[in-house]
């Protein structure tokens, strides 16, 4: 007798430690957002992960691959440049295992951000707001040259960040669905595009498309002397990628309430922004299935507004870094 | 004419505009013409070997022209470039 397909995998399940648990997201079809019968838009609720974002499954990667390698030591400090997801996902499995870890932050992201860190233990060191993400590594990779002693797993250049993709987020996505016309997410560090895309293409080949939604950085975010001050992270080969598109933090904070209003998802900002592209992309199809990642839930951004104050009054729109 | 628009690192070479206009059937002969009219742009936008610099990204629209056809990409008269420098993205 042939067994059916399991098609609902549940979000729960046994598991011997909350390290153990990461994984395993629910897919959940958005009904409203399909703008023609026979496409169907479906969002990976990477929020369901313990410290609530799809950066459990990369800091967990990053960790063990370290501790198989033989690069981390028991009670080793860990540094890590970090807007926020990845520093709490690396606080929380740190604080599990035994080692002390450093983050350096912009200093310009939501306060509850910090706060988590704190709350699992992390040590936080801020660097300048004005310049993003970019003065983050900066200063973290000035501070791991300084001190041998401090192992910085780098989300940006490691490829266990990628490989908890590749090996997690997209083996599920393959045993959720039967075929994948779109895969949209979130230009970061890469890791989830580059993973992802990697093992969608070799299911489905040229058949899906693997697209980029990437924030475009306000002006007092882009703050460089020059362009050569730009940074690219070592992980990304553009070339696994079929469109790269930006959108800007007021179309994504939208967006983020579109998805609240209309089909009760609450969702971080970069949400809004991959889940409009996606929308984008779903209207150029004739039939299929779009999948996107929603990254975070919309807890650790409740204390700027963006949900309930009037766009014009978020006068900090462009000078705070989102994703 | 096609607008460009200019990011703050680079305005002091366009005369401190946000937006100027170029002509051309593609991004290479758009950012040519800029160039053309504002010499000073050319080694912050190009290497030696006349490619792009890796930092700088070019939009059409709002899509990345390298995942498009790079320079070759077409450029329409209702078009905008939109010039950005490569910035680490959050997380």
């Amino acid at each position: 007798m042939a067994v059916e397909r399991l098609r609902n995998k549940p979000c729960g399940g046994r598991y011997g430690d909350i390290v153990q648990s990461i994984g395993n997201t629910p897919l959940v079809e958005l009904p409203g957002l399909s703008p023609k019968p026979g496409v169907h838009i479906w969002a990976k609720l990477e929020g369901c992960n313990p410290t609530g974002s799809v950066k459990d499954r990369v800091a967990r990667a990053l960790i063990e691959d370290a501790e198989e390698q033989g690069a981390l030591s028991p009670g080793q400090r860990v540094l890590e440049p970090t807007s926020g997801n990845t520093g709490i996902a690396l606080a929380m499995i740190c604080a599990r295992k035994g080692y002390r870890l450093t983050v350096v932050l912009p200093d310009n992201v939501t306060p509850e951000r910090k706060q988590l860190l704190e709350m699992y233990g992390a040590e936080v060191i801020a660097s300048e707001g004005a310049k993003g993400s970019n003065g983050a590594v900066e200063k973290a990779l000035e501070l791991a040259a300084s001190d041998s002693s401090w192992y910085m797993p780098y989300q940006y250049g490691n490829q266990a960040n990628p490989g908890a993709h590749y090996n997690g987020t997209a083996v599920e996505i393959t045993e959720q669905l039967d075929d994948v016309a779109a895969f949209v997410a979130g230009l970061g560090t890469g890791g989830t595009l580059m993973g992802c895309g990697r093992r969608l293409k070799e299911t489905y080949s040229d058949a899906v498309k693997i697209v980029a939604a990437e924030p475009m950085p306000g002006e007092p975010v882009q703050g460089l002397r020059s362009l050569d001050e730009g940074f690219i992270p070592p992980i990304i080969d553009l070339s696994l990628l079929d469109r790269k598109i930006f959108v800007t933090n007021a179309d994504a904070i939208l967006f983020t309430r579109k998805l609240l209003r209309e089909e009760g998802l609450f969702a971080g900002p970069s949400s809004g922004a991959v889940a409009r592209v996606a929308v984008r992309i779903a209207e150029e199809l004739d039939e299929g299935n779009v999948v996107f990642v929603v990254a975070d839930d919309g807890w650790k951004y409740l204390s700027s507004g963006i949900y309930t104050r009037p766009l014009e009054e978020l006068t900090d729109i462009d000078a705070t870094v989102w994703w | 004419m096609a607008k460009i628009k200019i990011p703050p690192v680079l305005r002091a070479s366009v005369g401190g505009e946000r937006e100027v206009s170029a002509g051309g059937e593609n991004v290479g002969a758009v950012l040519a013409e800029l160039v053309s009219a504002h010499p000073a742009t050319g080694e912050q936008l190009f290497s030696a070997d006349g490619e792009l610099n890796r930092y700088v990204n070019v939009y059409l629209n709002d899509e990345d022209v390298r995942v498009l056809e790079g320079l070759d990409t077409p450029v329409g008269e209702a078009d905008t470039l939109v010039i950005l420098p490569a910035m680490a993205g959050g997380r």
